[in-house]
């Protein structure tokens, strides 16, 4: 019965397979011969730190990259994926991270937009309706997506990828944008979706889900596959060991201050315009710190998180000079310098282009900012001695690898950049720190050493305000926790009081605003 | 069947950045033979004629650098705005304003002791060339206009202003008519450092400029601070560095550096100012500043090879009878090797067999 002779139907071939691929950059391997089996029916995840490849891999799959070697056989076939229309024409889809949609359009222009084929739009209302409601996923095709939440516009993709009746659905870290009533409704119609029989391959680097969603997780470290398990057998420590590849420590709680310190920075009614288009303004902020305490602000991504940033920092005028005040002085009205001069520094959340320029060397971008507080200049001119040591200084204390004072910015890796950074604004020795997603798409062990930094610069007296998207980081880290949405701030509280579920109503813009604590 | 196909590199070619405006410079040379026997002249002379010869004549070497200080001169402070993302195209109007603010001084006091003259004719240069320059700054500055247009169209509004004038107001009483001014006293003319040549003053400026404009490019705040708002306007801005300010200084430092040019020029070689004053230095020195790679030493280099090809019109004309245009085409040739090579930096080509692509070929599509 089973000898070779007999071409025997096998038991089902795998929907994906990938056997040996290699995928080469100059200066990397970003997938070192891997193995992988996708099955209908299931939900896989590909779990991993940022750089590990799992972007690069998932890229292969759709037909983005091509393997420099190995073999991709869907259902059983050899298959030489070439671009993604070929990929979706064969049954597989993927919702990116980042989306794809026009901020002008309609939800329904935006679909239609992104078939291959133009027969497919016929009918197109009626079937997206049938799958809206199918699978929980609300939507109304006639509304302009600018106007939406992210939890609506990844909607869309979601509905843009099952109107191809996908056999494999792959999603890049869906949830990073969530709250975590969105996340439990995603995960409900993935569910759904694999019990129908669609394959489904998760991207995360968020334990709790993976373990909650997933029966089988596939872990890579540099490129190569280090483990496949069952995620709901392992523990979250053991997997984020894994990932990274060596033991964790999370970040020493740090010693709060017993009765509340007297204020550093007062926010009073701050309402700013967004310079930008499609930004948020901002609606009568207000918000106390004290010295050594930590002040959280968590959010979905693009309600005023960037703007309250820049208000902070001076980079766009923050209206009245007294809506913002430091240790007793109206700074509202003093431009960037001026406000470091006093004490402040400032982590902006882009590490490219706004924390640092990319083409620049490291002993530059540490100019950058700390000319003012470092006296790195002399009648005009860089004291490039200064600023030379100053950059060696900051990768030294603040462990930079994979790069001198001389190397160009854009050469490290998001984690170590992120540690230079971060190092480089708290060797200024700020009394006020404000830092916006300070560990967004940084690894594990780079997340908690700049965690620690932070606590050990508020231990120190410094007031710190850090903006996040990320949950545990401010459950962690914080002392009082706010929560701003469409560019409003509720009212502060013990991050210690605070349930998930709560953050959550106020992530989507529910409970007491801002407006009713200032009054 | 071969094609090529360009690849991105994903990341700059720092080998091919220096590598490319050789690159473009031979191929130029290449390109300007083949025109040159499309026009029926035998290509090997025609291109000694044009770029060798004139460096053979005893006054060869010191002529190419009295024509290559105005194009350092205005070279190096396009350079500056360039990095900052400033485009300044102007030059052309602003060397003419330099040249009648400094002129007109002349013109005024042509007794006056050369000791205070010409220093003055020089500050009064610059700020002629600071002041069309300051016309875009505003409107950029206050309206957002876009100074690549304003600062051309002030070129041409220059063009016709400067014709005015010497026809009218500064036209020589004793010039039986000719519209051009009196010639400038002997005080108002610019010295000269190299005797029997035409090099004066402003060649050795021009060299300060260079040298000068890396200096505060690479060592002064303010050049860190163009260079950032040049790369990233955002980290400018978090950096504290104004972005006016720096608009207006790309302008003011680059309006007044060819404001200085024009002021040599008619102090220099000129002597008096006439209806056309400059054959093109003002664009040329665009020419000049990418093909020296927006660095204020490179520009020297380049402006010595543009500068040539200024000398070679010369020569194209009496001795193989072509038309002066030789020179703009010299130059057109030159940025269009330029701008192709450029490709290079970010991009490596590739040569690939029509037909065993892999992207055409589409297994188990069906």
């Amino acid at each position: 019965m089973s000898g070779p002779e007999e071409p025997a139907p096998l038991p089902e071939p795998p929907l994906l397979e990938l056997r040996g691929i290699v995928k080469r950059f100059p200066g990397s391997l970003a997938n070192d011969r891997i193995d992988l089996k996708l099955a209908s029916g299931r939900i896989q995840a590909l779990l991993g730190e940022n750089g590990a490849g799992k972007s690069t891999l998932v890229k292969i799959m759709y037909g983005v990259l091509r393997p420099d070697a190995g073999e991709i056989r869907w259902r059983g076939k050899p298959t030489m994926i070439a671009n993604p229309a070929h990929a979706r024409r064969l049954g597989i889809g993927m919702v990116f991270q980042h989306f794809s949609l026009f901020d002008a359009l309609t939800v329904a222009e935006n679909i239609a937009l992104g078939l291959d084929d133009p027969e497919d739009r016929k009918g197109l209302l009626s079937r997206m309706a049938e799958i809206s409601a199918r699978y929980g996923l609300p939507l109304d095709a006639r509304r302009v997506v600018h106007d939406l939440s992210v939890g609506e516009r990844q909607r869309i993709e979601i509905v843009r990828c099952l109107l191809q009746k996908p056999r494999l659905l792959i999603m890049d870290e869906p949830t990073s944008v969530l709250t975590p009533q969105e996340v439990e409704r995603l995960f409900s119609t993935l569910r759904q979706l694999a019990a129908e029989g669609c394959g489904i391959l998760y991207i995360s680097h968020k334990l709790e889900e993976i373990g909650a969603l997933c029966e089988e997780a596939t872990i890579l470290r540099q490129g190569r596959v280090v483990a496949a398990c069952d995620p709901r057998r392992e523990t979250h420590h053991r997997l984020a060991e894994l990932m990274v590849g060596a033991e964790i420590k999370r970040p020493a709680r740090r010693k709060r201050a017993a009765s509340p310190a007297p204020p550093r920075l007062v926010v009073d009614r701050l309402s700013v315009r967004s310079d930008r288009q499609f930004g948020t303004d901002l609606k009568e902020i207000s918000l106390t710190v004290g010295a050594g305490e930590i002040f959280g602000i968590g959010g979905i991504a693009g309600n005023g998180q960037t703007e309250l940033m820049e208000a902070l920092s001076g980079e766009i005028a923050a209206g009245r000079p007294d809506a913002i005040r430091y240790d007793g002085k109206a700074i509202g009205g003093l431009d960037v310098p001026a406000r470091r001069a006093l004490g402040a520094c400032f982590v902006p959340e882009e590490r490219l282009g706004h924390g640092t320029v990319e083409a620049m060397t490291l002993a530059e971008n540490g100019f950058l900012s700390a000319y003012v507080r470092r006296s790195l200049a002399k009648l005009g001119l860089i004291d490039r001695r200064r600023a030379d040591r100053f950059a060696v200084d900051v990768i030294g204390r603040f462990d930079v690898r994979g790069g001198g004072p001389g190397s160009e910015a854009r050469t490290l890796s998001g984690g170590n950049l992120q540690k230079f950074i971060v190092g480089r604004e708290i060797l200024q020795q700020p009394t006020l720190l404000v830092v916006n997603q300070p560990t967004w798409g940084v690894d594990v062990g780079a997340a908690i050493a700049i965690q620690q930094a932070i606590v050990d610069l508020a231990d120190s007296g410094a007031a710190v305000v850090l903006i996040s998207q990320d949950l545990d980081e401010l459950l962690g880290v914080c002392d009082r926790l706010a929560i701003i949405a469409g560019g409003r701030l509720s009212p502060p509280r013990a991050a210690a009081d605070m349930t998930m579920g709560e953050i959550g109503l106020l992530m989507g813009g529910v409970g007491p605003r801002s407006a009713d604590a200032a009054a | 069947m071969l094609r090529l196909r360009l690849e991105p590199r994903g990341a700059r070619s720092a080998m091919w950045a220096a590598a490319s405006p050789l690159l473009a410079v031979a191929l130029t040379v290449v390109g300007a033979g083949a025109i040159f026997a499309l026009l029926g002249r035998a290509p090997g002379e025609a291109l000694y004629t044009f770029l060798i010869a004139p460096l053979l004549s005893p006054t060869g070497v010191p002529e190419l650098f009295v024509k290559a200080a105005p194009l350092i001169l205005i070279g190096v402070g396009l350079a500056l705005g360039f990095r900052a993302n400033v485009w300044n195209i102007g030059a052309e109007g602003q060397f003419s304003l330099g040249a009648v603010f400094g002129g007109g001084l002349a013109l005024a006091y042509p007794d006056a002791p050369a000791i205070i003259l010409f220093p003055a004719m020089m500050v009064a240069g610059v700020l002629g060339g600071m002041a069309l320059a300051a016309i875009p700054a505003y409107l950029r500055t206050r309206f957002n206009a876009n100074e690549i247009l304003t600062s051309l169209m002030l070129s041409y509004v220059m063009q016709f202003a400067l014709i005015y004038l010497v026809t009218g107001p500064l036209r020589d009483p004793q010039g039986y008519g000719f519209p051009q001014s009196a010639l400038f006293s002997d005080s108002a003319t610019a010295p000269i450092l190299i005797e029997d040549t035409r090099v004066h003053l402003g060649v050795l400026f021009a060299l300060l400029a260079a040298v000068g404009g890396w200096i505060v490019l690479e060592r002064s705040v303010s050049g860190f601070a163009l260079r950032v708002l040049g790369q990233a306007p955002r980290a400018a801005r978090f950096a504290g560095f104004q972005e006016k300010r720096l608009v207006w200084l790309a302008l003011l430092v680059s309006g007044g550096l060819s404001g200085l040019a024009g002021l040599f020029e008619v102090a220099g070689p000129i002597g008096q100012l006439l209806p056309k004053l400059s054959p093109g230095y003002g664009f040329t020195a665009i020419i000049v500043a990418f093909l020296g790679r927006l660095h204020p030493l490179g520009v020297v280099p380049a402006a010595l090879v543009l500068g040539l090809s200024y000398l070679g019109g010369d020569a194209a004309q009496i001795d193989l009878g072509l038309p002066s245009a030789v020179t703009g085409i010299f130059q057109g040739v030159l940025l269009f090797f330029l701008l192709a090579c450029d490709v290079l930096i970010l991009y490596r080509v590739r040569i690939v067999r029509r037909g065993a692509a892999p992207s055409l070929k589409i297994p188990g599509a069906a």
